[in-house]
């Protein structure tokens, strides 16, 4: 067994914060245990993929797929909101943002 | 929040002599392609709210992107002018981040592979010592996309602080976005702000040569983020930075920077440390404000993006790309320069106004070089000033000032009513010769009226009449003017003065 990754309660509340997830401090503990096994697993492939194995990103072996500069076929207004939970003034409407711009 | 709108800041000459700035310039350009970066919705600007959307700019579930060849290609042309680097084989990456102006919640960028790096831009400032050219460092340009558009309801200002709720409007979420990044920028000393303006001016010309974007920063085609630090000698190591965003005019880029330098400074000579932050360039009150803290490059957890394959340019295809560029803009500058047989300093000014192209433009359409400068440095420079818009933006070509141009070496106009065809043909009359005919303001070249309204003027004022008719010509001023006045102007006061001398039979 590799050496597991360590997750600490600092890095969930802060990995919370950037997910906008608002997580009771009694469960950090818990979710450093949980990411922390999952972080473990990951090492584990990690240390099969020999160096001469590079990383890789995509699964089919393929570069350059353009597409023409040609304009298709949009939605409209009422398809493109008719699934969002709040509409004003034909946009999405969502809650203010806190601490952010 | 922060509402440190009251910031002391040091008087601009002592930053100067107690500290050596450092800069770095991050340029976001629209493209101009006609469909977006990884869908075929269209980029048009100005369309009603959510019309130019689909599932995959809209993040809907199942929606692949697929990248768009003349957004690569753009961004390789634009990478070649900047003498960059093209890279051999470059990918995507996900920039996550919870924010509605995305609706997938990350940005498609590039993180560590750009697709062009280590280039340079040369730009010429006006200093004490003359015209000096500043080689400015380019470290990357890199594809990504745009935001949407939110808008902030509720609460008194219209910003986000106090707001209630936010209206997103996805129309540009996905327009293709190149991001210039310079390396830093040092040994400026004090004419850092007018080197970042500088920077900003040849960039925007070259990408407008390159006919990739119509860099229109009062729309937002053409974005600048300016970095600032400073530190008490050039051989300190860099100071903490701040990042000003939403500097959205070439005037504003100069202010903004030289704002930040005094600020700092003051904070600085206070014994005080720089926040490193993002703050907010106000272009009403020429101040920046605090904004939120920075939030690191590992918060975005940028990996590379699944759902697009590598882009591996072959060096055909660049060398292709290469043969396309057009002339170097400053080849081109230096050529004009010659043509037009103008100095320097004339040429500078041009320059910092924004004039090339259409001083360029004015010429090609008839009109004297000098004459061309003149009206685009100094009435039509007012009006755009006035009105904040850039002088390529007037609702007047230079065709037209080139027929205004033409009027007035025809003797059709004299240099006032030439200023009102001008006004008549921005205020949307139409072209030249109709503003004329319906404000009917030919000169007027018929000696009858005016050797009548002579006679009126030299009957009003005997005693002036008697002062030309002993020999003080000088006095003619006198009778000229009411003779100008009681035409509106209207008279050509070369011809009025002839007029006038040969009816009292004096010469000059
Ligand atoms: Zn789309």
């Amino acid at each position: 067994m590799p050496d597991t990754p360590s997750i600490t309660r600092e890095d969930v509340a802060h990995l919370a914060r950037l997910a906008r997830i608002d997580l009771p401090p009694e469960s950090l503990d818990h979710y450093a245990e949980q990411l922390g096994v999952i972080l473990g697993s990951v090492a584990q492939v990690a240390e099969v993929a020999a160096e001469d194995v590079p990383a890789t990103s995509h699964p089919m072996p393929l570069v350059n797929v353009f597409r023409e500069d040609v304009v298709r076929p949009c939605l409209t207004n009422e398809e493109a909101l008719s699934g969002a939970p709040s509409v004003e003034s034909e946009r999405f409407r969502v809650p203010r943002i806190l601490d952010e711009e | 929040m922060s509402t440190d709108t009251t910031e002391k800041v040091l008087p601009y000459d002592d930053v100067v002599a107690s500290f050596d700035p450092v800069l770095g310039l991050e340029v976001h350009v629209e493209l101009g392609t006609a469909t977006k970066m990884f869908c075929g919705c269209p980029t048009t600007f100005g369309a009603a709210p959510n019309t130019q959307v689909c599932p995959t700019c809209l993040g809907l579930p199942g929606s692949l992107p697929v990248v768009n060849k003349v957004g690569v290609e753009s961004a390789i042309r634009i990478g070649l002018a900047l003498n960059c680097s093209i890279a051999e084989w470059c990918r995507f990456a996900r920039k996550n981040y919870f924010y509605p102006d995305m609706p997938k919640n990350f940005q498609t960028s590039q993180y560590d592979e750009p697709i062009a790096y280590d280039g340079y831009l040369d730009v010429d400032v006006e200093t004490d010592e003359g015209v000096k050219t500043f080689r400015i460092g380019i470290e990357r340009a890199h594809m990504e996309e745009d935001t949407g558009k939110t808008t902030h309801q509720g609460g008194a200002t219209g910003r986000i602080h106090g707001a209630d709720y936010s209206l997103v409007d996805y129309n540009r979420a996905g327009i293709p976005l190149i991001e210039i990044v310079t390396k830093p920028i040092e040994g400026t000393g004090k004419y850092a702000p007018e080197v970042a303006r500088a920077y900003v001016t040849a960039l925007r010309e070259l990408l407008r040569g390159l006919g990739v974007s119509d860099v229109k920063m009062e729309q937002g085609s053409l974005r600048c983020d300016a970095n600032v630090s400073l530190r008490r000698t050039p051989s300190d190591t860099f100071g903490t930075r701040t990042e000003t965003k939403n500097v959205n005019s070439l005037r504003s880029i100069e202010r903004a920077v030289r704002y930040e330098m005094t600020r700092q400074a003051a904070v600085l000579e206070d014994g005080g440390s720089i926040t490193q932050e993002t703050r907010h360039w106000h272009e009403d009150t020429g101040i920046t404000t605090s904004g939120r803290s920075k939030e690191e490059a590992e918060d975005y957890r940028y990996f590379p993006e699944p759902d697009l394959v590598p882009i591996a340019p072959s060096r055909e295809w660049v060398e292709e790309l290469r043969t396309s560029l057009p002339e170097n803009p400053a080849v081109r500058r230096a050529r004009l320069q010659q043509v037009w047989g103008i100095s320097d300093l004339d040429m500078q000014t041009v320059l910092n106004a924004g004039a090339l192209d259409v001083v360029e433009d004015t010429v090609a359409a008839g009109a004297d070089q000098a004459a061309a400068r003149k009206w685009w440095l100094g009435e039509l420079a007012r009006v755009a000033n006035e009105r904040g818009v850039e002088l390529a933006d007037l609702p007047i070509t230079p065709a037209q000032v080139a027929g205004v141009e033409a009027l007035v070496s025809e003797g059709t106009l004299n240099d006032k009513l030439a200023r009102q065809v001008i006004e008549g043909v921005l205020a949307g009359e139409g072209e030249p010769d109709a503003v004329v005919a319906s404000r009917g303001l030919a000169v007027v070249s018929d000696d009858g009226p005016l050797l009548a309204a002579i006679d009126e003027a030299l009957a009003a004022q005997p005693d002036v009449a008697d002062k030309i008719r002993g020999g003080k010509v000088q006095a003619a001023g006198a009778i000229v003017g009411a003779v100008m006045k009681a035409t509106r102007g209207q008279a050509d006061a070369g011809r009025v003065r002839a007029l006038l001398l040969e009816r009292l039979g004096v010469s000059e």
